[in-house]
């Protein structure tokens, strides 16, 4: 293996997927600037799991599940499509996916910015805990679902079901939404809503109107039991 | 003239289908409209591990001596994939019980007694609390579907993983935590609001499924570089299916909760109406190894109404590696006991119980944050009421017990090890027990059903 203080091409072509991980695993904290490109991902699982490197990654192609998984510190760009839960419980970071992303992506992710500059497949955002995820296109049914902290921008349209059961994250769309889940509700964006849509939509380099988006967040009826909320059983 | 005839104008025999206890609950839910939530596990009776007893040694078998032949009670889990397999003085491993549903003392009295021991505890829906991770030298870090407070900085400083996918009490549900329990403390290892009800989902987040499964089995062995070994826990529902695709999966150890395995909280239904018990799913997860061709790779620990010494050494004879305790560890520490010790003085605890509308010996109101022992609560006070070191100290006998009753049957059925139990030592007592556990009938060469 190269050393990390240089950039360094890893080929999957030629190594597995774990040994590519536990170089990705060395200590990179010694205040170099780290480039690593990752080459034929093929559409492998986890490949760049579990990093906390100051370091940018790209990997050159299609990637499987769970691509950067619990991501801490790193920049990971995806140079292609993604398999299901890309980035999920991302803690810090960035993870940008050129092309478009299956279904969960960013699911439970605590902190960091997820960008798909394509669409995402159903249950983006699925109990995301204070991530950032702003969406080019469209998401698919159930994104949001169980949402507890965040933001969620969604330049295209979204699914059914969004933001069902949604807690104190805040979901923002541009295009038509086909059906809010339980408890989500469509709220006026204030001031500060398009202030938020206008730095996440900066931070992911796509150029959208912020006024265009509708802010949806809970309307907190399911916050405690109440036989009389109304519910479907 | 008195007439022995019974007065027919007042009748009062209590219908078997709308009995008293019916009866109250059909009020209940019409006054009040939403179904009971309740902790601990099953209270109805079924076949348990009381139906089934040992044939010690005699004429035909040779025994040790109870005090004095060593009997080896070292058990090691994880040794499938696993860097770093996971390497206890006993095969009784605490349960995984949330930092939300127990105090940050209980957790702390847990970890205590079981590094004292040389065995494992397990975290919780919740995440991991420090407290329990410097008290524990042997730390199994579940990942729920919930994922509550996880992270991947804890998810590297655990010994070993669970994934869980379901639990004894409540197979195919999710749980909650009722907003007296939700304290600030614990809203924020969740990130949620405080004071709210909360609820943990039923599924994962990131997979649906046995084959994801296997994907996902794959991604924490890439974060841990395949140093730890993964458990995978299952509700007891249909086992053999259950257990093979964890299996298949790739799970170095394996999980099995019977129905009388506890919660802190879920609806009444769900504990009393759902899975199986816990004899039957240890016989069909041992049948589900052995047709995997996986016995001594994978290990299997089972759980859910693991009470005493017996239970854990007909666990072993039945083919399980290792036995899990959830509510017999809270029960150690104090749980539905008249009283709470401090500084030596026991304290009564009635009025407690009053005010929850229960009694000693029948509370299960974990729900309510309000434990009257301080063991299932957030509250500040009723949590200073389990002294961290006080509860260690009682867990450690309870467990050492367990241990030495263990050690005791054992030696009477002529083993030098725990492990060397077998189903040939176990006969049942009763006809269910017997079809349940597919164990002779006691004096009868009859096993229903083969």
């Amino acid at each position: 293996m190269a050393s990390v203080n240089q950039t360094v091409q890893l080929d999957l072509a030629n190594q597995s997927v774990r040994e590519v991980n536990q170089f990705l695993h060395q200590d990179f904290d010694d205040g170099n600037a780290h480039y690593i490109e990752i080459l034929h991902p093929d559409g492998n699982h986890s490949i760049g799991v579990g990093l906390d490197a100051d370091a940018d990654i790209d990997i050159r192609g299609h990637a499987g599940y769970y691509v950067a998984g619990m991501n801490r510190q790193a920049r990971v760009t995806i140079h292609g499509n993604v398999g299901w839960s890309v980035a999920e419980n991302i803690m810090s970071g960035s993870v940008r996916v050129k092309g478009n992303a299956s279904q969960c992506a960013a699911a439970s992710g605590h902190g960091g910015l997820v960008v798909i500059e394509g669409d995402a497949s159903s249950r983006c955002g699925i109990s995301m805990k204070g991530v950032d995820i702003v969406v080019g296109g469209s998401v698919g049914h159930l994104s949001g679902f169980m949402a507890q902290a965040g933001r969620m921008v969604i330049c295209g349209d979204a699914d059914a079901g969004l933001g069902d059961s949604i807690y104190e994250a805040v979901i923002y769309v541009a295009g038509k939404i086909h059906g809010l889940g339980a408890d989500a509700r469509k709220e006026p964006m204030s001031a500060e809503d398009v202030a938020a849509v206008t730095e996440l939509l900066e931070q992911a380099q796509l150029q959208h109107d912020p006024q265009k988006f509708k802010r949806i967040a809970s309307a907190r009826t399911l916050y405690h039991w109440n036989a009389d909320v109304e519910q479907e059983y | 003239m008195a007439s022995n005839t019974p007065d027919v104008r007042i009748h009062v025999e209590e219908s078997a289908s709308y009995n008293s206890h019916t009866l109250a609950y059909i009020h209940q839910a019409a006054e009040r409209g939403v179904y009971d939530i309740r902790g601990l596990g099953a209270k109805r009776h079924v076949p348990t591990f009381d139906d089934l007893v040992f044939l010690t040694a005699s004429a035909s078998r040779y025994p040790l001596e109870g005090y004095r032949e060593k009997c080896v009670t070292k058990t090691l889990l994880g040794t499938r994939k696993a860097e770093r397999p996971i390497e206890l003085e006993t095969p009784i491993t605490i349960a995984g019980m949330s930092f939300g549903s127990i105090s940050a003392n209980v957790k702390e009295a847990i970890g205590r007694a079981a590094t004292e021991i040389g065995t494992s505890t397990t975290t919780g829906d919740g995440g991991m609390t420090p407290e329990e991770r410097q008290s524990s030298k042997t730390l199994v870090y579940q990942c729920l579907p919930s994922r509550y407070g996880f992270n991947p900085e804890d998810l590297l400083k655990a010994d070993a993983i669970e994934i869980v996918l379901g639990q004894g009490a409540k197979p195919g549900g999710g749980g909650m935590l009722l907003g007296l329990k939700v304290s600030p403390r614990v809203a924020e290892m969740r990130t949620l609001p405080e004071g709210i009800d909360q609820r943990s989902a039923c599924r994962h987040p990131d997979w649906t499924g046995p084959d994801d499964l296997a994907i996902k089995i794959g991604e924490l062995r890439e974060i841990t570089d395949w140093k730890v070994p993964i458990y995978v826990k299952l509700g007891a529902t249909r086992v053999k299916d259950d257990v093979k695709l964890a299996v298949k999966a790739g799970a170095d150890v394996v999980v099995v909760d019977g129905m009388q395995g506890g919660t802190a909280a879920t609806q009444q239904v769900f504990i009393e109406h759902t899975g199986i018990p816990t004899l039957p799913a240890v016989r069909l997860a041992v049948e589900a190894l052995e047709e995997m061709n996986v016995v001594g790779q994978v290990q299997l620990i089972v759980s859910g109404g693991i009470r005493n010494g017996a239970d854990v050494a007909k666990a072993l004879a039945l083919g399980a590696d290792a036995v899990a305790i959830g509510q017999g560890v809270l029960m150690a520490l104090g749980c539905n006991s008249s009283t709470w010790e401090t500084d030596g003085k026991k304290v009564d605890a009635t009025q407690g119980y009053e005010k929850l509308e229960t009694r000693v010996g029948s509370c299960h109101h974990c729900q309510s944050g309000l434990c009257p022992v301080g063991i299932t609560t957030q509250d500040e006070e009723l949590e200073k009421r389990l002294d961290p070191a006080w509860g260690a100290r009682r867990l450690n006998n309870y467990l050492q017990v367990l241990t030495m009753e263990l050690t005791t049957l054992a030696r009477a059925c002529g083993k030098s090890n725990v492990h060397h139990l077998e189903r040939e030592d176990l006969v049942a007592l009763t006809v269910e027990a017997a079809a349940m556990a597919k164990l002779p009938l006691a004096g009868t060469d009859w096993i229903p059903g083969v």
